[in-house]
């Protein structure tokens, strides 16, 4: 690496064209909102930036930190139901034969380059009352003449409720977490465990007590990676959520969109800027005391 | 005594029936609802539900509707525009991450992964809120640039333009296809270059440095040594990072749902504002239209990306 | 006769296109320090991880103090094994990585902690105890995974390429070291190694093997001085091949033709016949201004053409008639000294019982 002052020109040309860029359309932005968060309505447009607190404080009423509530719970069930799923995948993934490995990844990773509202659409289909699960069960209901015996399938109601948004936000983010813990856990030398199982260790206890503390950073990685959009979501609740299931990202759509109260959106998406910066600031911190203790 | 031949190694993982189960369920669970779709796009039927037969004409429908090809044409107008210039864009801050030590790199890093790592529906109405005020402040005739471009063409009298007329030049030039969708594919650009860099620099890490010395040893220039050895070395990065945002701009629903007006729609736009209405098969024709092209995309871009690992 | 600590009979370990391990038998006796030496590739660490449990058994049987291993887990194997990485777990203290072994199978914990500081000072890391690994060098790491595989009183300790991560001054020193605690221990040690000197200057016996295969087990003089095949011979230390054909036996021993030295009468016990090799070291040679007056020495007169100076030694290499090429090493004394230069006539010969006859 060269210091910048021994070829200045070719410094700026390359650093000039993303500085720039990154500055009017995404750093003056949020500048912009930063500003409009301690702000106030002064007329049906108009916006006077007072240094107000006031929209801060409105976002921890308790309607909104219901909300605010809610989104965090709602995240973090799905997060761990992600992790629980994506690690015994990564796993396999690591130890399958190496000719198939690239494949297998593909193969897990593939739906995330779906677009995220057609996936999400897709899902409507299958839960809706009269959706495909719905059907299917009303054929194993009739298979089972369990409409003789009872009487006629009633449809499950499976959109439009908290349930329906954690399946979503699982269906839609668990690849995003395989990645992670795929590059740590191919990482992971494999002696290690052998050398677990060769001083006694059963086969649980060396997963528990040598596989995932030796993966750490890679399921912290993966948590913070797929938590943090789950926290912002705006369409997946949107569409399976309904009305009862809303979340944070939902109600600062709503005050872009419909209510029309910029300065209290503003404030709300910065929470969750907050938010998100505390989970980076964690991350890195985490990673330079593993790093510390791991020495990979 | 009862002798078990063991097939399995301690760590043939791969191996254990659990361990294959569970990977196949989900593979099925992950790809199911998109088979659904893709298949239930052909199927005549208006409920969706029971295969009535193969027909095309939900495909033809979706065609048909002037509004969603509309839609359609810019989606993929605002991913090839965005593609272009966040690729050169995002090339050039990986040369430049890459090459250079400077202070606060590492907080120049950080910002350039912002774009990557917040919500997506911050920089959305950011993206908004910026645009509005600056709509206003081009209108502003007293205090805004108009104003000053006003005075200045006053004593410049063979062009004396007032800021009224400014503004509708402004305005008729940025209603004009393809620069009526410019704010669209701006924000798009500030959200995908940043990916390109991290792909770029990704494939330039694998890059040893001494070719770079050998080719000014041997008298190439600057510009030569770029263009003759670094270049072709990031190449398939270059392609890949291309690739990737030209899928994160077609895919993308969050942020040009807050940055679209009224009269530029874009593909997600409009499927979302269909699929407020519920199900129907030409939402899927059109969907699965979309998954052709994006997943093509990827692949080609994943096999651009897979020499660099033996390579490197 | 003591029954053999580990016996391995008819071992055959297949990999899809290769045979790793083939028809492998051996018995180890209680305290035996035992090497399997061989180029890589060879099958020895597939062979002693097979002991482990870490690789799928093949066919045949493994034995381990009378009971056969076919279907015991690595886990519940009496062996432990030291990694050629070591795998000191690098999450763990150096006292916690000691005490896993003894914490994973149900050791009291009152009964740990005086097991993991006796195995600590066993191998001089007493001091170190609340370190991480990553604060360790090579060679502590290497003594914790000692002290870790030790703690459990296995009844063979493994140990893959202990020393081939070390550096060289470390290695001799490692050598005595692993030799004394074998000593003091007195359990059985198998090492898998590719060098030599290692296998040579530590093991009681060793198995030289080659392609899955044990071509030789002996102890290392007998390896070094009575090689039985041309891999062993050249193997272990360096050796000059000699091409010949046996021409008759006689009670003096075998008569051949020899490349470049002409009819040669060796000592030899056992058949010899048609294409051979004379094998014969290169400190066993000898050279001379003139032709020895000894007739019985075997003697070709050739050119200097390399001189390789080593320091105490140098390693001469002459090129006698029919394009023999042969290695003498030589002394670095005064008598030596007007004598190593390149072009210069000289006689080398040596003592035909210094001679074996290696029928491949």
């Amino acid at each position: 690496m060269e210091n910048w002052k021994q070829n200045k020109a070719v410094f700026w040309v390359t650093a000039l064209p993303g500085v720039v860029w990154l500055l009017l359309f995404f750093l003056i932005p949020l500048a912009l909102i930063w500003g409009m968060s301690f702000g106030e309505k002064t007329s049906i447009i108009d916006i006077e930036i007072t240094g107000t607190l006031a929209n801060y404080s409105r976002s921890f009423e308790a309607v909104y930190l219901k909300i605010i509530w809610k989104s965090i719970w709602i995240s973090v069930i799905s997060t761990a139901v992600c992790l629980a799923i994506a690690y015994p995948v990564a796993f396999g993934i690591c130890f399958s034969p190496a000719r198939w490995r690239p494949l297998l990844l593909l193969l897990v990773i593939l739906p995330f380059w779906i677009n995220l509202l057609i996936r999400t659409y897709a899902l409507i289909a299958v839960f809706r009352t009269r959706g495909t699960l719905n059907f299917t069960l009303e054929w194993f209901w009739n298979l089972a003449f369990l409409d003789k015996l009872i009487g006629p399938f009633q449809p499950l109601e499976l959109l439009y409720n908290n349930g329906a948004v954690i399946v979503g936000m699982v269906y839609v983010f668990m690849p995003f977490m395989v990645l992670p813990l795929y590059a740590t856990i191919e990482r992971l030398d494999r002696s290690y465990l052998e050398a677990s199982l060769d001083l006694g260790a059963s086969q649980w206890r060396t997963f528990f007590s040598v596989t995932v503390p030796l993966t750490m950073p890679g399921i912290i990685s993966g948590i913070i990676l797929v938590f943090i959009p789950m926290l912002g979501m705006f369409l997946v609740p949107d569409l399976l959520g309904g009305t009862n299931a809303i979340m944070i990202g939902n109600v600062i759509a709503r005050q872009f969109k419909q209510a029309n109260d910029w300065p209290f959106g503003a404030a709300l998406s910065f929470l969750l800027m907050y938010v998100t910066f505390a989970a980076l600031a964690l991350r890195a911190f985490i990673g330079a005391r593993m790093k510390g203790g791991v020495g990979v | 005594m009862a002798r078990r031949k063991s097939k399995r190694g301690p760590l043939d993982y791969a191996k254990s029936p659990w361990l294959i189960g569970f990977g196949l369920i989900t593979f099925i669970l992950l790809y199911a609802p998109i088979a659904q779709l893709i298949a239930f796009s052909f199927n005549d039927s208006k409920r969706n539900i029971v295969w009535r037969g193969f027909t095309t004409k939900y495909y033809a429908k979706a065609w048909n509707d002037p509004a969603l090809v509309e839609a359609f044409v810019n989606s993929i107008t605002i991913a090839v525009m965005c593609t272009m210039v966040a690729t050169i864009i995002g090339t050039a801050t990986a040369l430049w991450l890459w090459r250079f030590r400077f202070p606060a790199k590492s907080a120049a890093e950080g910002v350039m992964a912002l774009p990557i790592v917040i919500p997506e529906i911050c920089m959305g109405v950011a993206v908004l809120v910026m645009y509005s005020r600056f709509g206003s402040w081009m209108r502003g005739v007293e205090t805004g640039p108009l104003h000053w471009l006003n005075e200045f063409w006053a004593i410049w009298p063979p062009l004396n333009l007032d800021a009224f007329t400014i503004a509708r030049i402004w305005n008729e030039f940025f209603s004009v296809w393809p620069l009526n969708l410019g704010a669209i594919t701006a924000a798009h650009i500030a959200f995908s270059f940043p990916f390109v860099a991290v792909v770029v620099r990704a494939r330039l890490a694998g890059f040893n440095r001494e070719f770079e010395e050998a080719s000014k040893d041997l008298g190439a220039s600057e510009w030569q040594t770029f263009w003759n050895v670094v270049l072709p070395f990031m190449m398939p990065g270059v392609i890949a990072g291309a690739l990737l945002s030209f899928t994160l701009s077609l895919d993308d629903f969050v942020i040009t749902f807050f940055t679209a007006g009224p009269e530029t729609n874009t593909f997600p736009v409009k499927v979302y504002s269909l699929v407020r209405r519920g199900v129907s098969p030409d939402i899927n024709a059109a969907s699965t239209v979309l998954i052709v092209i994006t997943l093509v995309a990827t692949i080609i871009a994943m096999r651009m990306q897979a020499p660099s690992k033996t390579e490197g | 006769m003591t029954r053999p600590i580990v016996s391995i009979k008819n071992v055959t370990k297949r990999y899809p296109g290769v045979v790793a391990v083939d028809d492998v038998s051996f018995d180890i006796m209680p305290n035996e320090f035992f090497a399997l030496l061989g180029p890589s590739g060879c099958g020895k660490t597939t062979l002693l991880r097979m002991i482990a449990g870490l690789e799928t058994s093949g066919t045949g049987d493994i034995i381990v103090d009378g009971q056969n291993m076919e279907g015991v887990p690595a886990n519940k194997r009496p062996v432990n094994m030291v990694f050629q990485s070591y795998a000191v777990f690098p999450h763990m203290t150096v006292r916690n990585n000691v005490a896993y072994g003894l914490k994973v199978t149900g050791v009291a914990a009152d009964e740990i902690a005086p097991r993991v500081e006796e195995a600590l000072e066993m191998v001089q890391m007493g001091a170190m105890a609340d370190r991480k690994p990553d604060q360790l060098s090579g060679g502590q790491r290497q003594r914790v995974a000692l002290a870790r595989a030790l703690v459990k009183r296995p009844k063979v300790l493994l140990l893959d390429e202990p020393l081939s991560a070390l550096d060289a001054k470390l290695r001799e020193h490692m050598q005595l070291e692993l030799a004394r605690l074998q000593q003091v221990i007195g359990i059985t040690f198998i090492i898998v190694t590719h060098d030599q000197d290692e296998a040579l200057s530590m093991a009681d016996r060793i198995a030289v093997m080659e392609k899955g295969g044990v071509r030789q087990i002996a102890g290392p003089e007998e390896l070094y001085e009575k090689p039985q095949s041309r891999f062993v011979a050249d193997f272990i230390g360096k050796i000059n091949l000699i091409d010949a054909t046996v021409s008759g036996t006689s009670s003096v021993g075998v008569t051949c033709m020899a490349k470049g030295l002409g009819r040669v009468v060796v000592p030899h016990d056992g058949a010899a016949s048609g294409s051979v090799s004379l094998a014969v070291r290169p400190e066993k040679l000898v050279l001379a201004d003139t032709a020895p007056s000894s007739g019985a020495d075997i003697s070709a007169k050739g050119v200097i053409r390399d001189v390789a100076y080593y320091g105490d030694v140098s390693n001469v290499f002459v090129t006698c008639p029919d394009g023999l090429e042969l290695a003498v090493n030589v002394q670095n004394d005064r008598a030596a000294a007007g004598l190593l230069e390149n072009g210069r006539e000289v006689y080398v010969s040596w003592h035909p019982s210094d001679t074996l006859i290696l029928q491949e």
